[in-house]
């Protein structure tokens, strides 16, 4: 006797039908109705819509222009206590750099504070009395960097900054001059050799917003048909249980990778960060992350009931930890290590990493199969839980 | 036709969730056309069993026949051949009556022809042509409830489960939701539906009361009225109930 598929593959026609009927004909369309009407659920609601492509855009646009850890046109003030040609000098230098703009000329001690309090000013640069004689004379003047640390970062920054300009005008006029040259030190800034903040938090971003809307979105959107009832109407139906949670995650997978598109898209064309390596590699890695944010997000949506429950565990569970342990915004070299273990468990951490490898040091899988493997693991543990819990329930 | 064709057929049906058995052995056949009442208290077992009946709850051990196939081997089958409606209003209240429709025609596997005539049927028999593109959340809860029904017969299944249809809805359409009920069980479609209201009792061809797990009586309401020496259903279920405390 033959078995069914050994009679279908003698006719390739009847073989054909019964791929149609099976996965294009009634199954597909079925697909088709149910994608459908989850984009009328995203479309009709602003709140989706908001989140969806307001977020994604204002975020980049948001840590783009306004949080930046870049100084531009920083308001100094200046005490010249010698008034010569060498402090006029460092003073023309400091005032032609793009970081500085020289806002006040103070006379005295008593109005620095003065200045600090109005706050016209990070920072001031205080020369020595005579500073111009001691430096000929003796080759040692005194120069006093006070800053406004009410913002430690700034006034890291800037002193940072002041600090290198006259480290080299000193180095210029000590040249030719024999042993008054110390260690010269030339720093190089591999792969962001402008230091640009874009390159840090692109990423970054990309990582909070594919979560967002991959895990949050379908957490949410499943915990909704729950709430309503309409899942249960949805179980008692033909379609398989599979079938319903393939048909309600679809449409995320497809406007996270729109998402992506979106954000990869703004990082280049408004802040002139291009993708270093391979396109396929980041698409892939991407699509990865996507869907294991997404098995996260059915695992969410298996163990609430609510829409409430399902927010609250995704921003509290997922938000939080990615935001601040992902690396994304504090480093996690500098954490302590209960936080640095905790770190490892998040999915974004080795996202982030890939993306970073990806998109600026052009590296490809070779250096990237230990994130990429860990990201994968991860997925199929969330889709393995996810299954478990999901029988349970059906039980 | 024949009048005595069963399409349900329920055989020491049970259902246990560790020590606690929700369900207990109990059988019961329903025939083509009947309106079969499934009573019981809150906790007594109705909602376990009608979930093993509809498919997405397997019992631990017994048989239940739906429309000839079983519930346990055949589940998918089963759920083809039955209509549900919930207690819940299960429709999407972001959606249009006709979008509405043609999603859950279209997961029945309905044609686009199929869902176009029966929507339309639908929604000319509900006379709700005027507010056919309004989102269904908008509409009384009256209406949503007729809308649900009709929407649970689309794909014109034998048997239709309707779990507590009439919760939190007025009397004058309860009563013309009963009239819908009526009709469809005279086309010859099986209707097992739970309740709480004592008079919708009154209406069913044959009543079941669960206590406790167990189906503890089973007849016509006249017959039961008789047995129980009893004036109305609500008696007869109020002695039943308090014979176990």
């Amino acid at each position: 006797m033959l078995r069914p598929w050994m009679r279908c593959s003698k006719n390739w026609r009847a073989m054909w039908n019964n791929f149609k009927s099976k996965f294009l004909g009634t199954n597909f369309k079925r697909f088709m109705g149910f994608v459908k009407k989850e984009f009328y659920h995203i479309f009709r609601d602003k709140r989706s819509m908001f989140i969806l492509f307001g977020m994604p855009i204002a975020q980049i646009l948001l840590f783009g222009f306004a949080i930046t850890n870049e100084i531009k046109n920083v308001n100094i003030g200046i005490l010249d206590k010698s008034k010569d040609s060498e402090t006029i000098h460092i003073t023309n230098r400091i005032s032609s750099s793009p970081y500085f703009k020289i806002k006040n000329i103070v006379s005295s001690e008593q109005q620095i504070e003065a200045i600090f309090k109005k706050g016209q000013v990070k920072a001031v640069l205080v020369f020595e009395k005579d500073f111009g004689k001691n430096l000929k004379s003796t080759n040692l003047a005194n120069v006093q960097i006070i800053s406004d640390a009410t913002d430690p970062n700034t006034a890291n920054t800037v002193t940072n900054y002041i600090q290198s300009i006259l480290q080299d005008y000193q180095r210029e006029i000590n040249l030719g001059i024999p042993g008054r040259e110390p260690i010269e030190v030339r720093s190089r800034m591999f792969y962001n050799p402008e230091l640009k903040g874009v390159f840090n938090f692109l990423p970054g971003v990309m990582t909070v917003i594919l979560m967002l809307v991959s895990a949050m979105m379908t957490s949410i959107s499943i915990a909704r048909e729950k709430e309503q009832g309409t899942m249960e109407v949805l179980l008692v139906s033909p379609l398989k249980p599979l079938q319903v949670i393939i048909g309600k995650v679809f449409p995320y997978i497809f406007l996270s990778i729109i998402n992506a598109i979106v954000i990869l898209l703004l990082g280049f064309v408004v802040f002139g960060m291009p993708v270093q390596g391979s396109y396929f590699l980041l698409a892939l890695e991407t699509v990865l992350f996507i869907l294991c944010a997404l098995s996260l997000g059915i695992l969410i949506s298996i163990i609430s009931k609510t829409q409430q429950t399902a927010m609250m565990i995704s921003l509290m569970g997922l938000m939080l930890p990615i935001i601040l342990l992902s690396g994304f915004i504090f480093p996690v070299s500098s954490m302590p290590w209960p936080l640095q273990a905790i770190s490892n468990i998040i999915p974004a951490k080795w996202y982030n990493l890939i993306l970073k490898g990806v998109m600026i040091k052009g590296v490809g899988l070779r250096f990237l199969w230990k994130e990429t493997l860990i990201l994968l693991g991860m997925t199929v543990f969330f889709i393995v839980l996810s299954i478990k819990k999901y029988k349970i329930r059906l039980e | 036709m024949k009048e005595t064709e069963k399409v349900i057929v329920v055989n020491d049906l049970t259902k246990k969730f560790g020590s606690f058995t929700a369900v207990d052995q109990i059988s019961f056949e329903t025939r083509k056309g009947e309106i079969f009442g499934f009573l019981g208290a809150n906790g007594a077992g109705k909602t376990t069993a009608m979930k093993m009946l509809i498919g997405i709850s397997k019992p631990t051990s017994g048989e239940a026949i739906v429309n000839g196939f079983d519930v346990k081997t055949q589940p998918e089958k089963v759920k083809k051949t039955i209509g549900y409606m919930s207690q819940k209003f299960s429709m999407y209240d972001d959606l249009n009556i006709m979008e509405n429709i043609t999603f859950f025609g279209g997961i029945y596997g309905l044609s686009r022809k199929e869902i176009k005539e029966r929507g339309e049927a639908v929604i000319e028999k509900l006379g709700l042509r005027e507010v056919a593109k309004k989102q269904v959340g908008s509409l009384p809860l009256g209406w949503k409830q007729k809308l649900a029904f009709s929407v649970a017969l689309l794909h014109e299944p034998k048997v239709v489960f309707l779990d507590e249809p009439t919760g939190g809805v007025d009397p004058i359409t309860r009563r013309q939701f009963w009239e819908m009920i009526y009709a469809e069980a005279d086309k010859g479609t099986t209707i097992f539906v739970t309740t709480h209201y004592m008079d919708e009792a009154e209406y069913c061809n044959r009543v079941s009361i669960m206590v406790e797990g167990k189906i503890e009586a089973l007849d016509s309401p006249k017959n039961l009225k008789k047995q129980f020496d009893a004036s109305s259903m609500d008696e007869v279920f109020q002695k039943l109930a308090r014979n176990v405390e």
